[in-house]
């Protein structure tokens, strides 16, 4: 990879920890220790299916929460602070400076993301004593949930590369929550027809389908994931984060920062 | 140190902490006095929403954990409700099917809605066409799973006393791979012995040793005790009789009864308190408040009270 861009990204992640982006991980870690010790008191032979549940809903919100606010500020502040000038005053492209922002930011995710997963796997293993073959299969929604992160990163950063902090935290959020009923869409369409219908299915391919990457209940219940989803989800997680970051050099390269 | 020697931001510190453990303390017992003026504004104040796809939706799919924090909220319902002894459970049916809409793989649920959302009030909710609902929409979505058909069967025997549809749900049960084999019988017995005493004392086992549920066990250790009592006032009951036809009048006390039978002792009920006779020659139980799913031995005019699970055997 290009040096400036490991340099760009390596920056961004530790102005993460110094933001103490990281102390989610102390939250975190009181929600599922917390919910290990009590669950088995609360629910009934289901102890290991909140944890889960609850562990892996965690992880992901979490991540979005993070990946949403500090993505948002990533291009905005620089040219409050104006410290953007001083970047591209030196031989960094525009485009180079987005893509070291983004992959600094999903760095940081999967730190995080890794962390959080211990916790997971510790309060698993407190609940139910042992770990058992199927419990594999979290590591799958981990890595889905990685690549729910990766999307929401390069929005966050499309919305950042020409808008407020502010409006670009409303575009993002409301996109999560589209994107969770993406599948209610692509089955609006099919309700429809004429120019209604094209607009649905139109706007069901446009919003990231977050429903696909979201398989915590399939875990939780132990059941198999086949190969062609994991292979499907990663292209498509892969092109639409690269349609978004596209999106954001476009836009951030004719941006006048005079 | 006085209270003047302290630098400005010490006395801040110091007054800012005091008003908020103060301002704590006061608003927590505040809380606390609203409880007691409003204690039923539990969970029906609560459920505002009883759609199930609504609230999937809205779960904005994390509709795993959903399940889960509406399962720990049917459970507390339940347990709300069955320690006012006088409660209604209203609510139990939207709770298990919204919990079972947004995890239908979630198998606790219809097994709790199996013992409590059929049985009449004041055991249960009085429903059990939402009952077998429940169940079928339970079976649809796991139909290797052996134990929701039980769960329907029961519903069936217990509540609907509809035997023929018990035994064919007992049957389709035992065709599923690794069925425990008492569904066989089950089915067997259902065509020839299905309102016996000895059909029911299996179900309730059945129940008991196949549930990890705490009230699930309970309601089913409380209706065998009812069942061991039903069994006992028959026994005695038939011995009172033999004793009239033996000796031209009924036994003056248990006493005499039990020297008559030669029984070791005087007979007891499951609480070790010993079984009444009535003038008339009647056996009845000392504690019917004890057996709510007894049906024999009950004094003349008592009114059946709401179960209270306890661990006596």
């Amino acid at each position: 990879m290009n040096a400036r861009i490991v340099h760009i990204a390596a920056n961004t992640f530790r102005e993460a920890v110094r933001d103490r982006v990281l102390y989610n991980l102390i939250a975190f870690a009181l929600l599922i220790s917390g919910a290990a010790i009590f669950v088995g008191q609360i629910s009934i032979d289901i102890e290991r299916l909140v944890v889960i549940n609850l562990g892996l809903t965690a992880v992901s919100l979490f991540g979005v929460v993070i990946a949403i606010f500090i993505g948002i500020g990533l291009v905005s502040k620089e040219i409050e602070k104006r410290t953007l000038y001083t970047v591209l005053s030196r031989p960094v492209r525009r485009w180079e400076f987005i893509v070291g922002k983004f992959f600094g930011l999903a760095g940081t995710l999967v730190v995080n993301t890794f962390f959080m997963a211990i916790g997971v796997f510790g309060a698993l293993l407190y609940v139910a004593h042992k770990f058992s073959a199927p419990d594999a299969l979290i590591l799958i929604a981990l890595y889905f949930i990685i690549l729910e992160f990766l999307i929401i990163c390069s929005l966050a950063l499309l919305f950042s590369s020409f808008s407020s902090p502010l409006l670009s935290a409303v575009f993002a959020f409301s996109l999560f929550v589209i994107g969770s009923f993406a599948n209610d869409l692509r089955g609006f369409a099919g309700l429809t027809r004429g120019v209604a219908r094209w607009v649905a299915l139109g706007a069901a391919y446009l919003v990231p389908n977050f429903s696909a990457l979201n398989v915590i209940s399939v875990v939780a219940h132990q059941q198999p994931l086949g190969s062609q989803l994991i292979l499907h989800n990663t292209l498509y997680a892969l092109f639409y984060t690269a349609t978004a970051l596209s999106g954001a050099v476009l836009i951030f390269e004719r941006r006048n920062l005079k | 140190m006085t209270l003047n020697s302290m630098t400005s931001r010490q006395r801040t510190t110091i007054l800012a902490s005091a008003c908020l453990a103060i301002s704590l303390t006061a608003s927590i017992l505040m809380l606390r006095g609203t409880d007691q003026l409003r204690p039923q504004a539990t969970l029906e104040d609560s459920l505002y929403v009883n759609s199930p796809s609504v609230i999937k939706r809205a779960s904005l799919g994390f509709d795993g954990l959903m399940a889960c924090i509406y399962w720990t909220r049917t459970v507390q319902y339940f347990g709300g409700q069955h320690s006012q002894r006088g409660g209604t459970y209203n609510e139990l049916a939207p709770l298990l099917e919204i919990t079972t809409a947004l995890d239908p793989h979630m198998i606790p649920p219809y097994q709790f809605g199996a013992s409590f959302l059929a049985p009449a009030p004041p055991n249960g909710a009085g429903q059990p066409a939402r009952a077998i609902s429940l169940m079928e929409y339970g079976i649809a979505h796991n139909p290797d799973n052996w134990q929701l058909y039980y769960n329907l069967g029961f519903v069936y025997y217990t509540e609907l006393k509809d035997y023929k549809d018990a035994s064919r749900i007992f049957a389709q049960g035992s065709e599923v791979p690794n069925a425990h084999p008492f569904m066989k019988i089950l089915a067997a017995r259902m065509a020839q012995h299905a309102g016996d005493l000895s059909t029911a004392r299996m179900l309730w086992s059945a129940t008991f040793e196949t549930s990890h549920d705490k009230d699930i066990q309970m309601n089913a250790l409380e209706h065998l005790r009812g069942i061991k009592v039903d069994e006992d006032v028959i026994a005695l009951q038939a011995a009172v009789t033999r004793f009239g036809e033996r000796t031209g009048h009924l036994p003056a006390s248990m006493t005499e009864l039990a020297v008559a039978e030669q029984l070791q002792g005087l007979p007891v009920d499951p609480d070790n308190d010993p079984y009444l006779l009535t003038l008339d020659g009647r056996i009845e139980i000392p504690h019917p408040e004890d057996f709510p799913f007894a049906t024999k031995g009950l004094p003349a005019g008592y009114k059946p009270v709401p179960p209270r699970f306890h661990s006596k055997s």
